[in-house]
């Protein structure tokens, strides 16, 4: 593997202006939310935790496809960046697969009147999908940092894609269907004005997603850099 | 309060303290990473006055 790239100047400097831009999005979802968008005549109040747990659902895929991503680009170029930006965007998914199971959890009480249940499909995959990424960190920090850990991390990360596409077309597939499937074949099952609010959470989510992966990327590569002058200057 | 409400509020809130937390997270590191910066600095400083 080749060196790791130092941070870019002109992408760290950036990284004010997008964490500026998740606050805003993520200030103006929440009046949505709240202010803007109809309560729904079936669920209620409760329908409002909609707006945050599915932008953060599609974040968290979005996150794990971004990270077998870099981790492809990882086994085909041979650049070490590669290994650092799949294992954030990983972190940055198992963040929001967290922050999914919790405010899923916490609306299927409100709903369902359960906080869990095992027999839908679509939690249980999601949960997987979720168990399978934490397990992509027990795996990396028992290998010795080098070229072996990449690929290896590489690979799994690459494996768990597979599991975004199951889990997420069985919320549609299934047959005992309590889990609600908002976006169908006929569009999305809402008002204009939900479905505006659901547009603008979304954009809300993934840049925010975007800030923390590009703040974290930051830390870490500073991190590495400190680590390499270090041990320069006490050699 | 209506259930409906605490339920809406606790999973914001769940939402807003996870974003909380890695924040206060970044600002240790951040804090670790100065003072880091900041040994490094003396000791290419006393490298430097040594010759």
């Amino acid at each position: 593997l080749s060196t790791s790239s130092p941070n870019n100047p002109r992408s760290a400097s950036r990284v004010p202006l997008v964490a500026a831009a998740a606050a805003g999005l993520v200030g103006l979802a929440i009046v949505f939310a709240f202010f803007v968008a109809p309560e729904d005549a079936d669920q209620g109040i409760s329908q409002r935790i909609f707006y945050f747990h599915v932008p953060i659902a599609l974040t968290a895929y979005a996150c794990f496809g971004w990270g077998a991503l870099k981790a492809l680009l990882l086994l085909w170029r041979r650049e070490e960046r590669y290994d650092l930006e799949s294992y954030v965007a990983v972190h940055q998914g198992t963040i929001f697969g967290a922050l999914t199971l919790l405010t899923g959890s916490i609306w299927a009480k409100a709903s369902w009147g359960h906080w869990w249940l095992w027999e839908e499909d679509q939690l249980v995959l999601f949960l997987v999908l979720f168990l399978f990424y934490s397990a992509y960190f027990m795996l990396r920090f028992s290998i010795e940092e080098g070229p072996r850990r990449a690929n290896i991390s590489a690979v799994y990360a690459l494996f768990g894609v597979v599991l975004v596409p199951v889990s997420f077309l069985a919320i549609r597939l299934a047959e005992n269907v309590i889990h609600p499937t908002v976006f169908t074949r006929d569009g999305p099952q809402m008002t204009g004005t939900m479905f505006l609010t659901f547009c603008i959470a979304w954009l809300a989510m993934s840049v925010l997603a975007y800030a923390l992966y590009r703040v974290e990327l930051l830390g870490k590569r500073l991190d590495a850099n400190l680590r390499e002058l270090r041990e320069a200057l006490t050699s | 309060v209506s259930a409906g409400e605490k339920y809406v509020a606790a999973a914001y809130g769940v939402v807003f303290v996870a974003v909380l937390v890695y924040v206060a997270i970044i600002a240790a590191k951040l804090a670790r990473l100065e003072r880091e910066t900041a040994e490094l600095a003396e000791l290419a400083r006393r490298r430097d006055a040594g010759g």
